[in-house]
């Protein structure tokens, strides 16, 4: 619990007092304005504990024997291992890639750049599915741990090349410059400035990796390669078995409080460092990539052509092989309007939950509000199908009216996303000062105001990257939509699987190439937004 | 507001638009009756035009994956939207009928089709059928090589030649009928050994497939999977053909589609005529003619060409109920660390 202060009370006190203090401090005082803000992160808090407090309530129908029996196994403990090292080896490689993709897409010269702020994130948007037909295709004995970290290394890149573009855009040069001009050479520059600068960004974007791959069940419908998640699954879908997948799954929860402590310690060191920025951000000058033009675009060439064009190869030759390919008809359109409009407002509803979650934690950081910024991680690290149960079990005693429809499913994907978002915001957040928003209140601008004309444009990068991401993710979320989408109501993501499961791959190929080409549509928005920013330098 | 914010707002404005009015577009009709499908769409879909066209009776599908449907009523509990949950495999039904979630079948429906491929209990109907097979790839295997029984592909001649697909519910009868025939000894000593010769698959779509490639010299399926690949791809692109495992040894095994009602429907006569319909000649004759390549149960109606006639199948003497929910399967599967 200690951890999660950032400054600890000289005298302890009960923890109740302790909680109700935090509360206390977070909407009285000289700052009012977070009432609003306090509102919005108990809904967030309150929406992601719907599918924990299930998993609880269901774990807790278990006998101690039975826990025991279900987790002392060997293969339990083999499970285990086999996430934690994927998920070890993975957060470190896509950090790498995540950096150094966004760097030169960001700061650099590089040719056509708009195309690849594109081209980097879409694999987000490509079923797991498509990525695993289209390995196994090239390589059908492709299995096993390293190429579960390779394939899952560019599937999950986007999550940290995404917030980090975002920081990379929004940062301030002028220190960059200062630094320069006290002598530190180029790479020390980036070492301890710039890279400084986007860590919450790269933090956040490693965490949402690591939680990801917690629960992750694509490395095993790709390579094999048998995770924590399998063990889950196989209670669900074999055994029929609720309360012990929930007891396996809380081990999941277990693990990532274990990820989300670690975090929040390097974090927290990255704030302290932070820079209470000038008012007039300086624009980052790009570096002539000269000579280096070449193996760069070489090495995103093989990136994206491994990450990307290795699925949309298996989509073609789909499309040109399979005879059930049809031309797109009336309902493969109305199956994507449905895609962008349920994963659409997911995305606007977890942005705007992430916001006062982010502001709180940010802003207002005490005990309470550096809780809920941990528990709104949660939802990352648990199976969808965990997350969806738990919504019909709640929605078929509390609120059946809105069971099966299109309301429910947006909120599930919003707390399925809910991460995604906050890290978005949180790295936005943290990279603008504070200290701008009490200039403007001691002008006498009303909060509300404040909010608008400079806490706003301040954090729109991140706003836009949040609202990429979850667009991106929900529009290929499957195993919610199928148990939460309204009756009747087909979405590209099911309609996509009702082919596969057929072996009709033709008529499957177009509903995949459609997911990917409408999450081109909030990337290439938000690549655009993003250059704006480069260009003009001004957060607004 | 500056230019670049506009769109991404205008964005969110439309979509939510657009959600509130898809929200309106659910349906929730009082005399319509509620499928949750396990089976394959296409299929479901025909049986339910057919069906609409005969009775007038409006039915909403949803389709999902069988075993999560069947996940999601055991938490909806007595406050299912469902009124009849058809499924490609019996175990899951089995298992909902442990938990006391099934009605009764009406006995005309159940004595449609052949009883040993009913519920014991009466609980749920048979209404088509599987066969489980050998896939093996034409340049790599000589028909002569083939096995008779498949406890042969535990064997040292099969190593790593084998391909199945330890986490698909087909795969768990097998394991329980050599359980049945043979003892639980035997069953294990076979997995052990079909583990250590085999390449595993996630699911049977890509075993069939992987095998037709070459990529795994025979592979465990049950037939319809081969007929749909060569529907998929065509004949001149197949480059494996079936095998029937000798009659009524372990392999041979017979998978029942199975459709049951909900206890907690309201509309339990609509959905004591759908199922009805399920097993009737009209509706035996739309499976028989969709792209499933099931058999359909009720006799005499013909299977789609290019089948082995089910009358000419001498499976082993194990009935679904026999084969169970698959508990002892999925504990063996745990125990050699396949799942």
């Amino acid at each position: 619990m200690s951890t999660l202060a950032p400054s600890p009370p000289s005298t302890p006190s009960p923890p109740r007092a302790r909680l109700a203090a935090g509360w206390t401090r977070a909407w009285s005082g000289r700052r009012r304005w977070p009432l609003v803000s306090i509102a919005g992160a108990t809904l967030a808090a309150a929406l992601v504990l719907l599918p924990l407090a299930f998993l609880v309530v269901q774990a807790q129908k278990s006998g101690l024997g039975e826990v025991r029996h279900l987790l002392l196994r060997h293969s339990v403990a083999v499970l285990l291992w086999n996430t934690i090292r994927l998920a070890l080896a993975c957060t470190v490689l896509c950090a790498l890639l995540g950096v150094a993709a966004a760097w030169c897409v960001e700061r650099t010269t590089l040719p056509a750049r708009r195309l690849w702020a594109v081209a980097l994130v879409l694999p987000l948007g490509v079923p797991d599915f498509v990525v695993g037909f289209g390995w196994v295709s090239i390589d059908p004995a492709l299995h096993g741990y390293l190429a579960a970290v390779m394939i899952m290394t560019l599937a999950l890149y986007p999550l940290v090349y995404l917030p980090v573009a975002s920081a990379l855009a929004n940062l301030d040069a002028g220190l960059e410059e200062a630094a320069r001009s006290l002598g530190l050479g180029p790479w020390r520059t980036f070492w301890r400035v710039t890279l400084r600068q986007i860590r919450p960004a790269v933090l956040g974007g490693c965490l949402l990796v690591t939680l990801g791959l917690l629960a992750e069940y694509g490395a095993f419908e790709i390579v094999q390669y048998q995770t924590f998640t399998v063990a889950i699954f196989t209670e669900f879908k074999l055994g029929f078995d609720t309360v012990a997948a929930c007891v396996l799954s809380l081990v999941l929860v277990a693990l990532s409080i274990a990820a989300l402590g670690g975090e929040l310690t390097l974090t927290g060191r990255a704030r302290s460092s932070r820079p209470a920025g000038p008012g007039a951000r300086r624009v980052a000058p790009r570096v002539a990539l000269g000579r280096l033009a070449a193996p760069v675009l070489a090495g995103l060439g093989a990136l994206s052509g491994l990450a990307l064009g290795v699925p949309l190869g298996s989509l073609v030759y789909w499309m040109a092989r399979g005879s059930s390919t049809t031309l797109p008809s009336a309902s493969i359109l109305a199956a994507a309007g449905h895609t962008a409009a349920y994963s659409a407002a997911a995305a606007a509803l977890a942005t705007l939950l992430a916001v006062p979650v982010s502001a709180l934690a940010m802003r207002h950081r005490n005990r309470v509000t550096v809780l809920i910024e941990r528990l709104a991680y949660l939802p990352m690290a648990l199976p969808g199908l965990v997350v969806a149960l738990g919504l019909v079990s709640f929605s078929v005693r509390y609120a059946f009216s809105l069971y099966q429809s299109a309301l429910e499913l947006i909120v599930a994907y919003a707390i399925l996303f809910l991460p995604l978002a906050v890290v978005g915001v949180r790295s936005a957040m943290g990279q603008s000062s504070a200290r701008l928003e009490e200039v403007g209140r001691s002008l006498g601008a009303r909060p509300s105001a404040v909010w608008r004309r400079v806490t706003l444009p301040l954090i729109a990068p991140g706003l836009g990257a949040a609202f990429a991401l979850v667009f991106i993710s929900a529009a290929t979320e499957l195993t919610a939509t199928l148990l939460l989408h309204p009756t009747g109501v087909n979405t590209l993501a099911t309609q996509f699987w009702a082919y596969t499961s057929e072996l009709s791959y033709g008529a499957a190929a177009p509903y995949a190439a459609l997911m990917v080409a409408i999450s081109a549509v909030p990337a290439y928005l938000l690549s655009r937004r993003m250059s704006t920013l480069a260009n003009t330098g001004r957060a607004a | 507001m500056n230019r670049g914010k506009l769109p991404l707002l205008g964005a969110v404005l439309a979509s939510c638009t657009l959600a509130l009015s898809a929200c309106g577009s659910s349906t929730h009709g009082g005399s319509a009756i509620t499928v949750y499908n396990g089976q394959h769409e296409q299929t479901t879909a025909a049986l339910v035009a057919a069906f609409e066209r005969q009775t007038g009776i409006k039915v909403n599908v949803r389709t999902g994956d069988e075993a999560e449907l069947g996940n999601q009523i055991l938490q909806e509990g007595s406050s299912s939207p469902a009124d009849v949950f058809y499924t490609e495999n019996t175990p899951v039904l089995e298992a909902l009928r442990e938990k006391g979630l099934l009605a009764p079948v009406a006995s005309s429906t159940l004595a449609a089709v052949p009883s040993r491929y009913d519920s014991e209990q009466g609980d749920w109907v048979g209404v088509s059928a599987r066969v489980s097979v050998l896939v093996y790839n034409t340049s790599q295997i000589k028909p002569a090589e083939l096995p008779g029984s498949i406890l042969e592909l535990a064997g040292p001649k099969w190593k790593g030649r084998v391909g199945f697909a330890p986490s698909e519910t087909d795969f768990q009868p097998l394991i329980t009928a050599i359980v049945r025939l043979d003892g639980l000894a035997t069953a294990e000593r076979w997995l052990k050994g079909l583990q250590a010769n085999s390449k595993t698959y996630p699911d049977n779509e890509t075993v069939v497939a992987q095998v037709n490639n070459g990529e795994s010299a025979v592979g465990l399926i049950n037939h319809y999977y081969w007929f749909r690949l060569r529907a998929e791809i065509g004949a001149g692109a197949m480059h494996s053909a079936l095998h029937y495992y000798a009659p009524g040894s372990p392999g041979d095994l017979v998978n029942v589609s199975g459709a049951a009602i909900l206890k907690s429907s309201p509309h339990r006569a609509a959905a004591q005529k759908f199922l009805a319909f399920l097993v009737s000649r009209t509706g035996q004759e739309t499976i028989a003619h969709s792209h499933s390549y099931e058999y359909p149960l009720r006799p005499g109606v013909a299977p789609a060409p290019g089948l082995r006639p089910f009358a000419e199948l001498q499976p082993a003497p194990l009935t679904p109920a026999e084969l169970g929910d698959g508990a002892m399967a999925l504990a063996l599967e745990q125990k050699l660390g396949l799942l």
